[in-house]
């Protein structure tokens, strides 16, 4: 009777898995032999590894990569917010305006945008005042330089800008049509419907692929290098071997010093998505699934296009 | 009381309502009245373009032909001399705050408590202060039997507390008139009850209704009026005891034969 109300725990014994174990060991032994190898290889050159980790010229400039990566990002983030809702918005020629910038900066690599606004000044060394091709009144010289750190912000935000559009977009849309047809029916205007109801909702879908983007950017300010700007961490360490004749220590380290800013960023991005895949926004439990709307449309599969803009 | 010729005048007016997607005819020519203080409630076979008569009171879709008056005010257009003038995006909003809309699928805001949907629109539209605004927002909380409630996100809600929570949204913009589109299809049906007590109790203090349903009890208790459309057409209208006791219509004796 009572066997059959409180059945015997199963005890069985357990699946072996002797491949796993095999190839385990095998890739031990490889990694093993590789470092040994490499501590003695004199190309790696270990003692400059050491004397330039913490140099202050790598340091300063590793800070300046932060610089331009926070600075990019935010005013990428704050761009494609806009161009999003630009996109979406009933008016035709807000829509269009968004969609040819979105052409044309997802439509050039990022490296030749760099060198483009490297030119500016080129281009761009006068306002002409007066009819077109018909008559000039007077011509106006630009004597403003701007500094190359600043042409590299502009030149990577305006580009993120382009990406980030479609992450912001693939958010709103995300949000059920019912949220806009009832925001309507209590008689909110479209930009009401759109900045109390919409956006932030679509905040669960858009936050995880940025947290990539920011990722991807800090690794994307190398291309500076194209505008010509030379004090970020890549650059400077190129700089710096170029005097000494230690390209690859300096290589090392430079790695290094990037490999340690997206570990950081990347467990931020862990906790990031647990955060935003909950069912709903304050992992609240749901008791009638019915009522929720549609579950995330794979968020952070959007994001990644790696570093080959 | 003020103006006899407003009290007189028919809280929704339909002349010909037609409406249709690409090639398929929704609507084909609605004609009805409901007057100030009645509960009209509309019945028909899915596809009977019953909802989409709905959404076009409100002007969530854009009526193709004929003319639709809420309260003596032509719906989506401005009319002058002959011609017709599309309205403004914020005149047409503004026409919608003085029609609440029930959905079938509720649509509360789901990243704002029970009480934040309910004072969203008042203050942002009407331009309410927050604290009035909270004030009235408690109020029809428990109105709706949900005072308890008020910190709740729609997901710690059943289905049925959010169908109440979205008619206070709707009512805490003072509407005239209140349009319900299938309020309790989406219930579980033991849910259905609540919902329906609430719209009970909203008919019995002389809001006007258009009631979209399948609860026949519903209609034949509270309703002043019953249409029955099917295929795009009002088939049938009337008393609501008295279609559902005799339908005169072929098409009406067969829908019901079906459902009652």
């Amino acid at each position: 009777m009572t066997d059959e109300q409180h059945p015997e725990a199963i005890r069985a014994i357990r699946l072996r898995h002797p491949w796993r174990i095999a190839v385990a060991v095998i890739l031990i032994i490889l990694v093993v032999l590789f470092v040994l190898d490499a501590a003695q290889r004199k190309a790696f050159g270990w003692q400059y590894v050491g004397k330039y980790i913490f140099d202050k010229r790598i340091s300063e400039a590793a800070l300046v990569t932060l610089e331009l990566t926070v600075l990019s990002m935010v005013i990428g983030i704050v761009l494609g917010l806009i161009l999003a809702v630009m996109r979406l918005s009933p008016n035709p020629v807000v829509k269009a305006v968004a969609w040819v910038y979105l052409w044309i900066f997802r439509g050039t690599p990022v490296y030749v945008q760099l060198v483009f606004w490297g030119l500016i000044t080129l281009i761009y060394n006068s306002i002409i005042i007066g009819i077109p091709f018909v008559h000039t009144w007077d011509t106006i010289a630009i004597d403003w330089v701007p500094p190359l750190f600043f042409i590299s912000v502009v030149g990577l935000s305006l580009n993120e800008a382009a990406y980030m559009a479609e992450i912001v977009r693939a958010g709103l849309l995300s949000v059920d049509h019912g949220q806009e047809e009832a925001a309507k029916a209590l008689g909110m205007s479209w930009s009401q419907t759109m900045t109390r109801i919409v956006i932030p909702q679509a905040m669960r879908v858009i936050i995880p692929p940025t947290g990539n983007e920011v990722i991807s950017m800090l690794k994307t300010t190398t291309l500076v290098a194209a505008v010509p700007f030379t004090l970020d961490l890549f650059g400077r360490a190129r700089d710096i071997s170029a005097e000494t004749f230690t390209p690859i220590p300096l290589l090392i380290v430079a790695s290094i010093w990037y490999l340690f800013f997206t570990s950081i960023l990347m467990v931020g991005q862990y906790f990031l998505e647990k955060r935003f895949q909950r069912g709903t926004r304050r992992g609240t439990p749901i008791i009638d699934g019915d009522s929720v709307a549609p579950a995330a449309v794979g968020g952070p599969v959007i994001g990644g296009q790696g570093g080959t803009r | 009381m003020t103006d006899p010729a407003a009290t007189a005048r028919p809280m929704v007016e339909a002349r010909a309502v037609s409406k249709r997607f690409g090639s398929n005819e929704v609507l084909k020519g609605i004609s009805l009245t409901v007057d100030r203080g009645q509960v009209m409630c509309v019945i028909g076979p899915s596809g009977s373009g019953k909802s989409t008569f709905l959404r076009c009171i409100n002007h969530l879709e854009v009526v193709d032909a004929g003319r639709l008056y809420v309260d003596g005010d032509l719906i989506g257009y401005r009319e002058r001399g002959d011609k017709l003038y599309e309205l403004k995006p914020t005149e047409a909003a503004r026409q919608r705050r003085d029609i609440g809309m029930v959905f079938q699928h509720f649509n509360l805001f789901p990243h704002l408590t029970a009480l934040e949907n309910v004072v969203e629109a008042p203050i942002r539209v009407k331009g309410v202060t927050r604290r009035e605004a909270l004030e009235r927002g408690r109020e029809l909380l428990a109105r709706v039997g949900l005072g308890s409630h008020a910190n709740h996100y729609p997901a710690q809600l059943s289905g049925g507390q959010q169908q109440r929570v979205a008619i206070a949204r709707a009512l805490a913009m003072e509407p005239k008139l209140m349009l319900f589109d299938e309020p309790t299809s989406a219930l579980d049906p033991e849910l259905v009850g609540e919902v329906l007590d609430v719209m009970r109790e909203l008919a019995s203090t002389g809001m006007t209704m258009v009631v979209v349903t399948h609860e026949m009890g519903f209609a034949r208790e509270v309703g002043d009026t019953l249409v029955f459309m099917d295929g795009g057409v009002v088939v049938e209208a009337g008393d609501p005891r008295e279609v559902l006791a005799n339908p005169q219509h072929q098409r009406t004796q067969a829908f019901l034969s079906k459902v009652l």
